[in-house]
């Protein structure tokens, strides 16, 4: 079963008299054990289509399905996908969000608190993400003092934790050098082979290399996959599905 | 670079024996060099003819056949020369790829588009074959660093094919002219 899946979903924007068609008529579906890459050029509607996959932006018309189930018409969808947002998913914003005068740890630990987990639940497992995504030693630092870099990895740690089942990051190594970026993308790759689903926006060509699948975007339209076949493959066989994380 | 050289990087490190340098210098190079033993011997013997190496029997043979080499001072010198000189391989590449992207750039717009999709696509396919043989093989340094160098390099490529699309849009938008005869 798909995580997620997106079926002839089309978002416009209207800036003054204009709309823009930011994304039209995608259809994707991304299922658990799979990282799939989204590239293209700006303005592409890469961001749109997370932020669509999130309940952030409405679709002016199809639908978005979490763990098969279609997000509901009208009002009850602003609750619907609070709920969503908060169990099912971890989301590292283009534009990053740390709350500033909260230390990286009770950044991390927050949607896990907000979802109803202990405090020391909720620290255990902020202690874990933020190892995982290398920002340890930046657990008691204040999210306004984190060098840019610095808070991605705590943004990662904060949608890593508590291993929801989607993982959605937008751009999440920009302001990294290439070999923190690998490291990153690395690890979103390890979720995904543990059994998350996992999307990532990049215009790396050598980060988007680590998913099993990479869609481009152009003008809000999917243009072109690349890895599907072998992607298929890896994923309906467990034998291939499980680690190989040797390269550490 | 010549096999000399890399006999040279070998022996600054310390004496060895012929075969020892063979093995060594394929795991070195992430075995994207193979060596036969006779390129081997007939590069050492020209090192000891430069006055580069020079080798005495090994006394622990019994044959006697087996000889030991070294480094001589003007071999140390020759090798730090050689480390730091600029490498050669700074040439435009005028390779299949940029020769397709060049001569379909100057042509049709709407062909020259098609040609660009196509070798992304090819670049992504092989990026995504490379990455998996690295994660596969959970092989020493060399191997890691010879799969960097191939991810680097198709990514280089890949962005030069996201300029040259852009380019010929900015071009397309533009003027009415086609973006090779703007130059001329
Ligand atoms: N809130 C908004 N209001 C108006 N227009 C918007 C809004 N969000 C996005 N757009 C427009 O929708 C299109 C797609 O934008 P989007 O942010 O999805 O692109 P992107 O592919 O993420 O680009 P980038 O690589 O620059 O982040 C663009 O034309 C953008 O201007
Ligand atoms: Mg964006």
């Amino acid at each position: 079963m798909s995580v997620l899946s997106l079926d002839r979903v089309s978002c416009r924007f209207y800036d003054g008299r204009r709309a823009v068609a930011a994304l039209d008529d995608v259809s994707l579906a991304v299922r658990a054990g799979e990282l799939v890459a989204l590239m293209g050029p700006s303005g592409s509607g890469k961001s749109t289509l997370v932020h669509a996959a999130a309940g952030l932006v409405r679709p002016a018309s199809g639908s978005v399905c979490l763990l098969g189930t279609a997000a509901p018409p009208g009002r009850a969808a602003t609750r619907w996908w609070a709920d969503r947002r908060r169990a099912q998913i971890g989301f590292v914003h283009q534009r990053l969000n740390l709350v500033p005068g909260l230390s990286a740890r009770d950044n991390v630990a927050l949607p896990l608190e907000l979802d109803g987990w202990t405090t020391p639940d909720a620290r255990r497992a902020a202690a874990d993400a933020l190892t995982r995504s290398g920002a340890q030693d930046l657990a008691d630092l204040h999210g306004s003092h984190l060098s840019i870099g610095q808070q991605q990895r705590v943004a990662v740690a904060r949608a890593i934790v508590g291993g929801r089942p989607l993982v959605l990051a937008d751009e999440p190594t920009a302001a990294l050098d290439t070999a923190a970026a690998e490291e990153i993308v690395e690890l979103l790759a390890n979720l995904a082979h543990e059994g998350q689903a996992v999307v990532l926006v990049t215009h790396d060509g050598r980060l988007a290399s680590w998913a099993d699948r990479v869609v481009l975007l152009r003008d809000g339209r999917i243009v072109d996959e690349v890895g599907a076949g072998l992607a298929t493959v890896a994923a309906d066989d467990p034998g291939v599905a499980t680690p190989d994380r040797q390269l550490s | 670079m010549a096999v000399r050289e890399g006999l040279l990087v070998l022996l600054g490190e310390g004496p060895r024996h012929g075969y020892d340098l063979r093995n060594e210098f394929e795991a070195r190079t992430g075995a994207l060099w193979r060596l036969n033993s006779g390129q081997v011997y007939t590069t050492l013997e020209r090192l000891e003819r430069d006055g580069l190496a020079e080798s005495s029997p090994d006394g622990d043979d019994a044959s006697g056949r087996r000889r030991n080499y070294r480094l001589t001072a003007a071999g140390a010198e020759e090798l730090r020369r050689w480390l730091g000189a600029h490498a050669r391989d700074g040439e435009l590449p005028r390779d299949d790829l940029v020769m397709k992207i060049l001569l379909a750039a100057s042509g049709d717009p709407r062909l020259a588009g098609e040609v660009i999709s196509a070798h992304r696509h090819q670049l992504l396919e092989r990026l995504q074959e490379v990455r998996r043989e690295q994660r596969r093989v959970a092989g020493g340094m060399a191997a890691r660093l010879v799969a960097d160098v191939q991810i680097v390099r198709l990514e280089a490529d890949l962005r030069w094919l996201d300029l040259c699309e852009q380019r010929l849009r900015d071009a397309n938008r533009g003027g009415t002219d086609r973006p090779g005869r703007r130059e001329s």
